[in-house]
């Protein structure tokens, strides 16, 4: 019954990328709103499915790779549908709903894991901790995709070749305004994030930092953007620059989400959260 | 029967000397309606006079009459005394008028294809015609269509949007680069024609001040009193580049006005907000290096020119489509144009009240189911022969206004009337 949501939450992402594609290859208008209604669709059963599993679980259901997938899919749709109310971006939907939807495809081939967890999951420093976490990493899944679209389009008006996508895309101005805004709010939010999280680790596992490979790797992360952010805000670094650095520390940011979550071990991977090997 | 005829000349068949002949008086068009009123044998009429086309559009019984009245006109207008002119005149009838009156409100038939001020001309030589009541049922119906096929063309198909002038494709990409002009800064270096033009272009699309600069300062004064600018001088240009966000130049002179080392030293000092430069002068002002800055866009005048190129190419490949948008229409208004006969129109009127009698049967077989067979039947026939004598009376005075001039705004009344055209209004 809960998967059930689930999977109705990723048809619906899948018939809202598609609508994107067309639209971004059709460029009409209600081909946009179509796809953005599905795309809120699959935003609410996806609310719906995280808020059934969060009252079953009596904690944020975020402790295994599976659900990581599917909650990072959830932050960036909401994400963008903030961004959406505030620039209109209608074509940065044909993106954002792509990554989305691959997220939650991505979770949707592992397996489900058992349900019972530990008291010790249970706190309200781990929530806070994992959803500032990933709204921030959602901001920065957007800033990312913000700056590969302002690479491509400066490309063409430097070189003067102005394609077929150069109708289509934002202008530059907003996509680096994209950028700094995502900045200003994703930082304090991953910020928040690891304060809370090594505050839980203080409280369960007696000690606020034990050079375990996913918090080296976000501490790594956070340094990486508090450079862009810096350079940003008192040297005054934008457009092209700002978006390759802020290429840059997405991909230092998503080896710590995979890679370090995945093949390094430690207490924080995914794989030992699931086993409960370290709490 | 009256038949559409559309009499005219256009850039492709005209010179200029002959256009400007019968476009020169802006009271041309009043008196070409009002002569065309006055003839008996024109029942509709419109006549749309720009400087590059000058056409009549009226309905007629006798194409052969209605093209002499027309062309008389047309030689008096213009006070040409033979006939030669009338070579370059062309002349289309029925559905290839049709045809050729949407095609020109969609800018197919354009000397720029896609230019959106002929839509505008047209409207404006409708609302004259019905201004000296010389438009009727036909004329009226076509030229909304027209409208209709002009704005399909207009959202369905790119025809007009891509810029096909420089200053226009200027702006494009100032607004591609700052997404809005309001409040952004401009400096015009030199005054040429194309620069002011362009200048002109940015102040309607935001900019509201604006930096002139020129080699003497009294020429500079000058244009900056015409924009509403400051004026400075040449040597001020470095300071100037510190808080201005776009550059037009086109100043004479064969040395480069500015150069890449002037830029980079200003860019950190504006903390890297963007600098469009647009140099519109040969030999180039602007040192070509100044674009691989970052955050500095340059692009001269071969640069906007194959923009504007390529932008025409597009246009005509999207012509295409706007043909097949014209055709698609011309069908709709022939099929339109057939409903306007008595007899088509009476058997829609029956067809209607049938429909209305079945469906209202339909929606009282609950309450009939009761009766016998007979009282059914009795029903049905009191229904019907209701319905009859309604629709008996319009039958008749249509019948009657059959031969009759005025029988097009009687047939289209009616059809308002009863709402006949619900089928071939839907699209």
């Amino acid at each position: 019954m809960v998967s059930s949501f689930f999977y109705l939450a990723l048809v619906l992402y899948l018939i809202a990328t598609g609508g994107f594609v067309v639209f971004i290859i059709r460029q009409e208008k209600w081909v946009f709103r179509i796809s953005l209604w599905f795309l809120i669709a699959a935003f609410a059963f996806h609310t719906l499915f995280l808020g059934i599993r969060a009252y079953g679980l009596g904690t944020i259901p975020v402790l295994d790779l599976k659900s990581a997938f599917s909650f990072f899919s959830w932050s960036v749709v909401l994400i963008y549908l903030i961004f959406y109310r505030k620039f209109r971006l209608m074509v940065l939907g044909a993106f954002v709903a792509p990554v989305a939807t691959l997220l939650m495809v991505v979770s949707s081939t592992m397996r489900w894991p058992e349900t019972a967890i530990g008291p010790a999951f249970k706190s309200a420093w781990l929530v806070v901790h994992i959803i500032t976490i990933f709204l921030g990493d959602a901001l920065f899944a957007i800033t990312f995709i913000a700056a590969v679209v302002y690479l491509v389009q400066e490309r063409q008006i430097k070189t003067k070749r102005l394609g077929s996508i150069y109708r289509r895309l934002p202008s530059l101005a907003t996509l680096d305004s994209i950028n700094h805004y995502s900045l200003i709010y994703g930082f304090p939010l991953l910020t928040i994030g690891m304060i809370t999280g090594s505050i839980y680790a203080q409280l369960n596992l007696g000690t606020y930092w034990q050079w375990d490979p996913k918090e080296v790797w976000s501490l790594i992360t956070w340094l990486f953007y508090a450079a862009l952010l810096h350079e940003r805000l008192t040297v005054g670094w934008r457009g092209r620059r700002a978006a390759i650095m802020s290429i840059i520390c997405f991909a230092v940011l998503l080896f710590t989400f995979i890679g370090a979550g995945l093949w390094m071990g430690g207490y924080h991977s995914f794989g030992n959260l699931g086993l409960r090997k370290a709490l | 029967m009256s038949i559409i005829l559309n009499i005219g000349m256009n850039h492709q068949t005209a010179p200029i000397e002959l256009r400007e002949c019968l476009a020169s008086d802006p009271m041309t068009t009043k008196k070409a309606l009002a002569t065309m009123r006055d003839t008996e044998e024109i029942k509709e009429a419109m006549f749309l006079s720009t400087c590059n086309r000058v056409e009549a559009l009226v309905v007629a019984e006798h194409m052969d009459r209605a093209w002499e009245i027309v062309v008389n006109l047309m030689g008096n207008l213009g006070n040409m005394g033979d006939r030669s002119f009338t070579d370059h005149l062309y002349r289309h009838e029925g559905l290839q008028a049709v045809r050729h009156v949407f095609r020109v409100a969609s800018s197919l038939d354009s000397m720029v294809v896609g230019e959106p001020q002929i839509l505008g001309q047209i409207k404006a030589a409708y609302l004259e015609a019905t201004k000296e009541k010389t438009s009727g049922v036909i004329i009226n119906r076509l030229m909304h269509r027209a409208f209709h096929v002009a704005k399909r063309v207009r959202t369905e198909t790119g025809i007009s949007e891509a810029a096909v002038s420089i200053s226009y494709a200027a702006v494009e990409l100032a607004k591609k680069i700052f997404h809005e002009l309001e409040g952004k800064k401009a400096l015009l270096i030199g005054a040429g024609e194309m620069a002011e033009l362009a200048a002109r272009h940015f102040m309607a699309n935001g900019i509201r001040s604006m930096a002139v600069a020129n080699r003497t300062l009294e020429r500079a004064v000058e244009v900056a009193q015409e924009f509403g600018a400051t004026a400075v001088s040449l040597q001020e240009i470095p300071y100037q580049l510190l808080d201005v966000d776009i550059v037009l130049s086109s100043t004479a002179s064969s040395e480069v006005v500015i150069t890449r080392d002037m830029v980079k030293a200003c860019l950190r000092k504006r903390r890297n907000r963007p600098l469009f430069f647009i140099d519109i002068a040969v030999p180039r002002d602007i040192d070509p290096r100044v674009n691989e800055l970052n955050n500095v866009f340059l692009f001269d005048i071969d640069d906007l020119k194959g923009i504007t190129e390529s932008n025409l190419e597009q246009r005509r490949k999207e012509a295409g489509k706007a043909e097949r948008i014209v055709e698609e229409e011309v069908i709709k208004f022939d099929r339109w144009l057939k409903t306007l006969a008595v007899v088509p129109t009476i058997v829609s009127l029956r067809e209607k009240a049938e429909a209305i009698i079945r469906g209202e049967l339909e929606r009282s077989s609950g309450v009939l189911a009761s009766l016998s067979p007979r009282q059914k039947e009795a029903v049905e026939i009191l229904s019907r022969s209701i319905a009859e004598k309604i629709i008996n009376d319009p039958i008749l005075f249509l019948k009657g206004k059959a031969d009759r001039p005025t029988l097009p705004t009687y047939l289209d009344i009616t059809r308002k009337l009863f709402n006949l055209d619900e089928n071939v209004e839907k699209e």
